[in-house]
């Protein structure tokens, strides 16, 4: 970004937050791969609720996360976690990254992967201890998967694979989840237990976001959803008197391209990578 | 301990032999451990990188040092080892920064691999003028700088061994330290990032390791040869285990069985180059690894894959037999014979006349006379592959809409790797009843006809939408 | 000390051409091993030589070129067989897979020429690395009517030419020989270097075409390394090919490229190591030939990668300076228009324009380069548009307008939000997609904050190609 006269903007100029809100996204833009994908995202999450992030393919659903967790660098904007920045909120928010982004032949077993999401609390050079071990283990059991607590995890189903990968954030006992695509690919007795254990963490009072591609579990698994293409189109409950989970609503959201803003964004493209 | 331990090792060799072999084994302990984090994160080409990059700093080293001799401590020559391996160090660090330098320079149009070579061979080759210099100081001999090429670990000092020993314990301990930050980074970096783990440090510091263990190791294997030790012993400890703490135990004594035999050996006979006979000890143990490993293995690989094949063949040969019967048998229950012809056409597409006669070796086949039966062992076995086979078929037409004209070809592929408890599973998704114990498993009928002769093709269309088992 | 041209010509000319010719082959080589990043083959098969060499001088017993040749080959390739065997039957990752196989062959190649049987022979690992480029020169040998040349026109003296040494002999058939081959398979290798996929549907198996590199690759190293070395087999296939990669972006030119930056890393390496001890004071002492050819071609890359014309780290930031500048002037204009429009009597003084531009040497170099375009002229104390200036101001804040009411109104972007947006889009803008924009939002005719927006104008780029953008007759 070159130099810029616009002020910075002050609290004053945001809207309302509420200071205790899981997850805060202001007015954030990203630029990554050589073309912007999100536009000046504004997004609360209500706390205690299932939240499904809709959209097409490319429309931001992933970087939005990653933007979140500061794995993809912000062109604009801020993001607060329970009212503070990601840095000193770390231990509250749990990551399941998609399942493709890792070597599943790693010599590691389903317990060792569960009891990653332990790593953080037992902090630099300390060992996993029994208390973790066992957190573990209890993480493995709310999926389903404390019979193959042992086995490499290149000899797990990819949907055995995915609920590792759960029960590796629920490991962590965070607040707020992120999930990427949790349910892609995965059995049905996997998806039926994934809904079931976002149930019970929304039980237990956290927040999960996930991304979701199957509209049409949409209303039957989440309370909330953010319809998203290259910006926000509509955030709301999905049923009710305010759902913003419409028909107009979605065909705005898979309706067409923004050509326009692909050109531009191509263009600066062009200009910046030369 | 230490010294109790160099006690045993010297009974034969005399004291410094002791000492040389012990530290070489540490050595290969310590390559063995941090080799393993190098291989699962995907550098392990980068010690080759960083090895090669040694030779100007051990050169760069003498020079400097022997132009600046007056400025040395009491005691230190140009060419004591603390010197040459500071240099090394300092110019290994250099070619990692470089190799990172060239990719980010470069806009990523050079790429990692390319970089690498790019530092390996330039490096090198500056070592090799800076060597040139040195020969043609007036007071200079390059003499023991070229030992570093290769290693010459009889030419070692006690004080050389125990330095050696020292640093690659000290390397070891690191990385036994750093064990759990290590596997989170080499398995998914983005998760360490997200948990706040510094991942740029952690790959610094495990370089750090590398080029610890390639410094030290110059003397006892040579700069060409070291990054053999960080390669070998974890490539071939991955194919004894599935666990990383296994894996770590298996590569740190496969790095350290190395390096004691082929220090040992070496010694034998005065001559022998010590860094390659350490190599080849660890490449012998690599192929054995290799081929041998029960898992991994390429002998268990090939042997598992023979008995699926015979499994696969004797499943074949059983159902089209049962099959047979079936047809030749009356309503609910099979006929217990067939004319020997007709099993001999019923297993054309297994070898025919060859087949009853390997059936009948192994116990599944009785021969009376003219006539072909099963043995109540080959009934149990060929009702269980029928009855797999049919399951199979049941659960793609219900469960994933396949036409039942189709689904035997899809259920041939499947069948004969069901486990025990997936044949359970696929029960209780077809809600089908359990199998009564002392009757042998209930055989289900099949999706579609039977075909009545055998020589008609496998995948010949059918028409069976009458029999749709739909219950 | 620069010697005399028959110096040269009698002593260091061999030398010269065979390694130019070897850094040539090299080049070729290296340009597809580059490109397909497998830049390390060559460092695998120039390491696994070694055992070779040694097994056929056990076998033949004397060091003939050609059993030399055969065994290095033979040995370059068993070495590139088995670590894909390694990484596709055993699941050993590529790198480690070749790491595994080259480290063992080479030591198993020491090994060899430990033997006491070798010990007789001058080869050894040593000089396997690091070459003999300095034993390459012609002989005179009055048997058999050959002699030295000392003249530029001796060199088109067939009893001369006769008299070439053989290494350089060799290294001129492998660099026809593999020149002939890259030419026939040029299409077919290009198709399988950028999409093995497609190469495979169209009839030419990539392995095949795979393993033809190999054996190029084999084959230019075992023709170099026995004159300039195995390191500097390793530096010539990467190198040079990725000075050029740095240079073009077509395959054409890029081994062209590649060939020329060999040669000149050759000539200038060699000529550093032979001549510049003498010219800093020490004649008399020549310094390592390979390794200096080897720095030569490091220090190259150095080069390409910080000059080369449109890649390169300099070129980068300056096209990133220059972008800014750009950018910053009209970001300037545009300021100065909407001081106007607010105020047609005020004009912002200079510090004003350079403080709103956001300061620094980028702020400056913009007002200088309004100023030299007649964009902009001084009045007062202050700074003013010209006519032409005004035209090209007017058509910014237009597109500027068009895009904040584009993002507002297509978008659904909050209007508090999408000033920043608009800033930066409308430095990127085409006139074809001013029009889009302007069709995008037809009724609106101010932006989300109230403002007008300008018309298109008659003098501003705008109007002009609107004309030029016109749906095509027939559509």
């Amino acid at each position: 970004m070159l130099h810029r006269s616009a002020a910075p903007k002050t609290l004053a100029d945001r809207p309302e937050h509420s200071p205790s809100s899981p997850l805060s996204v202001h007015d954030m833009t990203v630029a990554y791969q050589r073309r912007p994908v999100l536009w000046d995202v504004d997004f609360d999450a209500p706390a205690r609720s299932l939240i499904a992030i809709v959209g097409p393919n490319g429309a931001g659903k992933s970087t939005l996360i990653k933007a979140c967790l500061n794995l993809l660098p912000r062109a604009s904007g801020t993001v607060e976690f329970f009212g503070r920045p990601y840095r000193e909120a770390r231990s509250l928010v749990g990551y399941v990254p998609q399942r493709e982004s890792v070597d599943w032949d790693f010599p590691v077993s389903a317990l060792d992967v569960a009891a990653m999401g332990r790593y953080g609390a037992i902090g630099w050079f300390g060992r996993v201890t029994r208390r973790h071990a066992e957190a573990a283990m209890e993480a493995l059991r709310q999926v389903g998967m404390a019979d193959l607590a042992g086995r490499q995890i290149s000899q797990l189903s990819g949907g055995q694979q995915q609920r590792v990968f759960l029960a590796r954030a629920l490991a962590q006992d965070a607040r707020l989840y992120f999930m990427d695509e949790p349910l892609a690919g995965v059995d049905a007795a996997t998806e039926a237990t994934i809904i079931e254990v976002l149930r019970s963490l929304r039980q237990a009072g956290k927040t999960v976001i996930v991304v979701h591609h199957d509209l049409s579990t949409v209303p039957q698994y989440f309370d909330h959803v953010l319809l998203l293409n290259t910006r926000v189109i509509a955030a709301g409950p999905v049923s009710g008197p305010e759902s913003v989970f419409t028909s107009e609503n979605l065909k705005r959201t898979y309706g067409g391209r923004l050509t326009l803003l692909d050109q531009a964004a191509e263009a600066v493209a062009r200009a910046r990578g030369g | 301990m230490l010294e109790d331990l160099l006690r045993i090792l010297t009974f034969r060799a005399g004291y410094t032999a002791g000492v040389v072999v012990a530290g070489c084994t540490l050595l290969g302990v310590a390559s063995g451990l941090i080799g393993c984090f190098g291989l699962l994160r995907r550098r392990s080409l980068m010690g080759d990188a960083l090895a090669h990059a040694t030779l100007p700093g051990v050169a760069g080293a003498f020079l400097i040092a022997s132009a600046l001799a007056w400025l040395l401590p009491e005691g230190v020559q140009p060419k004591s080892l603390g010197v040459l391996l500071t240099g090394a160090g300092v110019s290994a660090a250099l070619g990692v920064l470089s190799v990172h330098g060239i990719v980010r320079g470069s806009g990523g149009r050079v790429r990692e691999d390319a970089a690498i070579g790019v530092v390996l061979s330039v490096f090198f080759g500056l070592g090799y003028v800076l060597l040139s210099v040195v020969q043609a100081m007036p007071t200079g001999t390059q003499a023991g700088l070229k030992t570093f090429l290769f290693g010459q670990p009889a030419a070692m000092s006690v004080r050389d061994a125990q330095t050696l020993a020292i640093v690659a314990a000290v390397a070891m301990v690191a990385a036994l330290a750093l064990y759990k930050e290590f596997r989170l980074l080499c398995f998914d970096e983005e998760f360490a990032r997200v948990q706040g783990w510094p991942t740029g440090g952690l790959d610094l510091a495990m370089m750090a390791l590398v080029v610890l263990v390639v410094v030290v190791g110059l003397q006892a294997v040579g700069l060409v040869l070291v990054v053999a030790l960080l390669i070998v012993p974890p490539a071939a400890a991955r194919f004894w285990t599935d666990r990383l703490g296994a894996m770590l135990a298996i590569s740190a004594g496969i790095g350290g069985g190395a390096g004691f035999v082929g220090v040992s050996i070496s010694a034998l006979r005065p001559g022998l180059p010590a860094g390659a006979i350490v190599v080849l000890s660890a490449a012998a143990l690599f192929a054995a690894s290799a081929l041998c490993s029960p898992r991994h293995g390429l002998l268990g690989r090939w042997s598992r894959h023979a008995s699926l094949t015979r499994r696969i063949r004797l499943d074949h040969a059983l159902r089209a037999l049962y099959e047979r019967l079936e047809v030749a048998g009356t309503g609910q229950s099979p006929a217990s014979a067939l004319p020997r012809q007709d099993a001999g056409a019923a297993l054309t597409g297994v070898g025919g006349a060859s087949a009853i006669r390997w059936l009948a070796r192994i116990g599944h086949v009785r021969e009376d006379g003219d006539c072909v039966a099963l043995t109540p062992s080959g009934l149990l076995a060929a009702a269980r592959a029928v009855r797999n086979h049919r399951l199979w078929e049941q659960y793609l037409v219900t469960h994933a809409d396949l036409a039942p004209s189709h689904v035997d070809r899809s259920a041939d592929m499947i069948e004969h790797v069901l486990s025990p408890e997936m044949v359970r599973e696929l029960e209780a998704a077809l809600e089908s009843e359990a199998e009564g114990a002392e009757h042998g498993p209930r055989v289900p009928t099949s999706v579609h006809p039977i075909r009545h002769a055998a020589s008609e093709p496998h995948a010949a269309p059918r028409s069976s939408t009458e029999e749709g088992p739909r219950a | 000390m620069i010697p005399s041209l028959a110096e040269f010509l009698a002593i260091d000319l061999a030398a010269v051409v065979t390694a130019c010719l070897c850094a040539a082959t090299c080049a070729i080589v290296g340009s597809f091993l580059v490109l397909r990043r497998q830049a390390l083959l060559g460092d695998s098969i120039a390491h696994s030589v070694l055992p070779g060499l040694a097994a056929a001088f056990l076998i033949v017993g004397s060091r003939g070129s050609v059993p030399m040749f055969i065994g290095a080959l033979v040995a370059g390739i068993i070495s590139t067989v088995l670590s894909e065997g390694l990484r596709r039957i055993a699941r050993v990752e590529s790198g480690a897979a070749m790491g595994v196989v080259f480290s063992t062959m080479f030591a198993l190649g020491v090994l060899l020429m430990s033997l006491p049987r070798m010990r007789t022979v001058d080869l050894d690992a040593d000089c396997v690395l690091n070459g003999v480029l300095e034993t390459v020169v012609w002989t005179a040998d009055t048997a058999r009517g050959t002699r030295v040349p000392t003249t530029l026109a001796d060199l088109l003296d067939p009893g001369v030419l006769a008299g070439a040494p053989q290494q350089l002999v060799t290294a001129l058939v492998v660099f026809v020989v593999v020149g002939c081959v890259v030419l026939a398979l040029y299409k077919e290798l290009t198709l399988a270097s950028f999409d093995g996929g497609l190469a495979a549907a169209l009839g030419f198996p990539p392995w095949l075409l795979h393993t033809v590199l190999v054996v190029l690759a084999a084959s230019a190293s075992v023709a170099s390394f026995e004159v300039v070395g195995s390191i500097l087999v390793i530096a010539m296939l990467i190198c040079p090919a990725a000075s050029a990669r740095m240079c073009t972006d077509r395959l054409t030119s890029q081994i062209a490229v590649a060939v020329l930056f060999s040669v000149l890393s050759v000539l200038s390496g060699y000529c550093a190591a032979a001549f510049g001890p003498g010219l800093v004071g020490f004649p008399g002492t020549t310094l390592s030939a390979a390794g200096m050819i080897t720095v030569a071609a490091g220090l190259l890359l150095v080069a390409a990668i910080l000059l080369a014309p449109v890649h390169g780290l300099l070129a980068r930031s300056a096209r990133t300076f220059r972008l800014g500048v750009t950018i910053a002037r009209e970001d300037l204009l545009a300021m100065l228009y909407r001081v106007e429009e607010s105020n047609p009597h005020q004009t912002l003084r200079r510090d004003q324009v350079i403080q709103g531009l956001g300061g620094g040497v980028v702020a400056r170099s913009a007002i200088r380069s309004a100023l030299s375009r007649g964009e902009i002229v001084p009045a007062g104390h202050g700074l003013t548009l010209t006519d032409p200036g005004r035209a090209a101001a007017r058509a910014l804040v237009r597109t500027h307008r068009l895009w904040e009411s584009y993002l507002v109104h297509e978008l659904g972007l909050r209007p508090d939000h999408v000033h920043r947006a608009a800033m930066d889009l409308e430095h990127h803008t085409t006139p074809a997609m001013v029009q889009d924009l302007a069709s995008a939002v037809p009724s609106v005719t101010d932006d989300p904050h109230g403002r007008r927006i300008p018309d298109a104008g008659l003098e501003g780029s705008p109007a002009r190609s609107a004309r030029g953008n016109g749906p095509e007759p027939g559509r």
